[in-house]
C-alpha cells in the first residue's frame, strides 16, 4: 500500500517513545532480547517483574488495536524447521551479541554507539544475504 | 510498583507501534531485506521514526545523574567491539532473514500470530537458554598450535 510508509514512521515514532520512557522513567534500555534474556538466564539488572510487566504492555497493546484492524495477517512460514532454526538462531545471536533490533538498533544508533552500529550492519546484510539465499537460490522462504 | 507500572507503559506504547508500523507482517520485514526482490522501503521509516525520539532521549539524561524513578542512567556504550558482536549479530540476521521475525515483534505478535510465533517463541527462548554456554565456549583462549 502506498501509505505504509506513513504508519511505519507513526510506529516507529511510538517505538521511540516507549523507548524514551523506559529509559528516563526506569532508567533502562529497551532491548527486546535482553528483556526477554534476562528472564531466562537471570542476568542485568531489572527485576524479574518489570520485566514481565514490560511484555504483557507489548502483548497486549495489539490485542486491543486489533479490533480496529479487522484481522491481520503475519504471513508467517509454515515450514516448522525454518521456525525452529530461525527462533534458535535469533535466541542465540542477540544474546551472544547483547542486543538486537531494538537495542542496538533504536537504542544504540541513537546514542551514535559504534556497537549498536556495527551490529546493525552486520545482522541486516546476514538478513538480506539469507533471504537472497533461501528466496531466490534454493526458494525455501 | 512504579517501576512496572512505567514498564507496562513503555511496552504498551513499543508493543502498539510494532503493530501499526506493519513490523509483524514479516512480509514487511523480508521484504526490505529483499533487495533482489520487491523491495519494501518501510523499515527504514519505523527505525527512523524511532530513533528520533531515542535520540532526544539521549540528550536529556546528559544533565541529569539518575532516572525519574532513582536509577543510575546506563553507563556511555562500551567502545570495544569485539567477535561476540560480529557472530552474534551475524546469527541472529540470519534468523531474522529465515523468519522476518525478531524479539519484539514475536512477542507482540503473540494474540495474533498463530502457532508459527510460538514455534519460534519456543526455539527463541531455548537458544537463549543456551547462549551464556555458548558464550563462555566463545570466550576461551584459543591455545596455541
Amino acid at each position: 500500500m502506498d501509505q505504509d510508509w506513513i504508519w511505519g514512521l507513526v510506529g516507529g515514532l511510538l517505538i521511540g517513545t516507549g523507548g524514551a520512557i523506559y529509559l528516563l522513567v526506569n532508567g533502562r534500555i529497551m532491548g527486546a532480547s535482553g528483556i526477554i534474556g534476562g528472564l531466562v538466564d537471570g542476568s542485568g539488572h531489572s527485576t524479574k517483574w518489570e520485566r514481565i510487566s514490560f511484555l504483557i504492555g507489548v502483548a497486549l497493546l495489539p490485542v486491543l488495536l486489533l479490533p480496529l484492524y479487522g484481522s491481520v495477517d503475519t504471513h508467517i512460514t509454515s515450514n516448522l524447521l525454518v521456525l525452529v532454526a530461525a527462533g534458535l538462531l535469533v535466541g542465540v545471536g542477540t544474546r551472544i551479541a547483547n542486543g538486537c533490533t531494538s537495542g542496538h538498533g533504536v537504542c544504540g544508533i541513537s546514542r551514535l554507539s559504534l556497537r549498536g552500529m556495527v551490529a546493525t550492519v552486520f545482522y541486516i546484510l546476514a538478513g538480506g544475504i539469507t533471504v537472497m539465499l533461501f528466496r531466490h537460490i534454493l526458494g525455501v522462504i | 510498583m512504579q517501576r512496572n507500572v512505567f514498564a507496562f507503559i513503555a511496552g504498551g506504547f513499543f508493543g502498539a507501534g510494532l503493530f501499526i508500523s506493519g513490523m509483524t507482517d514479516t512480509n514487511k520485514v523480508q521484504g526490505w531485506l529483499d533487495v533482489f526482490g520487491n523491495w519494501d522501503p518501510t523499515l527504514a521509516f519505523v527505525m527512523g521514526g524511532a530513533i528520533i525520539p531515542m535520540a532526544i532521549a539521549w540528550r536529556l539524561t546528559k544533565a541529569h545523574q539518575t532516572a525519574m524513578l532513582g536509577t543510575v542512567f546506563p553507563p556511555p556504550p562500551e567502545p570495544k567491539l569485539g567477535r561476540n558482536l560480529v557472530v552474534g549479530s551475524v546469527m541472529f540476521g540470519m534468523g531474522w532473514g529465515l523468519s522476518g521475525l525478531c524479539p519484539g515483534p514475536s512477542i507482540a505478535a503473540i494474540s495474533y500470530g498463530g502457532t508459527g510465533v510460538f514455534v519460534f517463541l519456543a526455539a527463541m527462548l531455548t537458544g537463549m537458554a543456551f547462549a551464556p554456554a555458548m558464550r563462555r565456549l566463545m570466550d576461551r583462549p584459543v591455545p596455541a598450535e
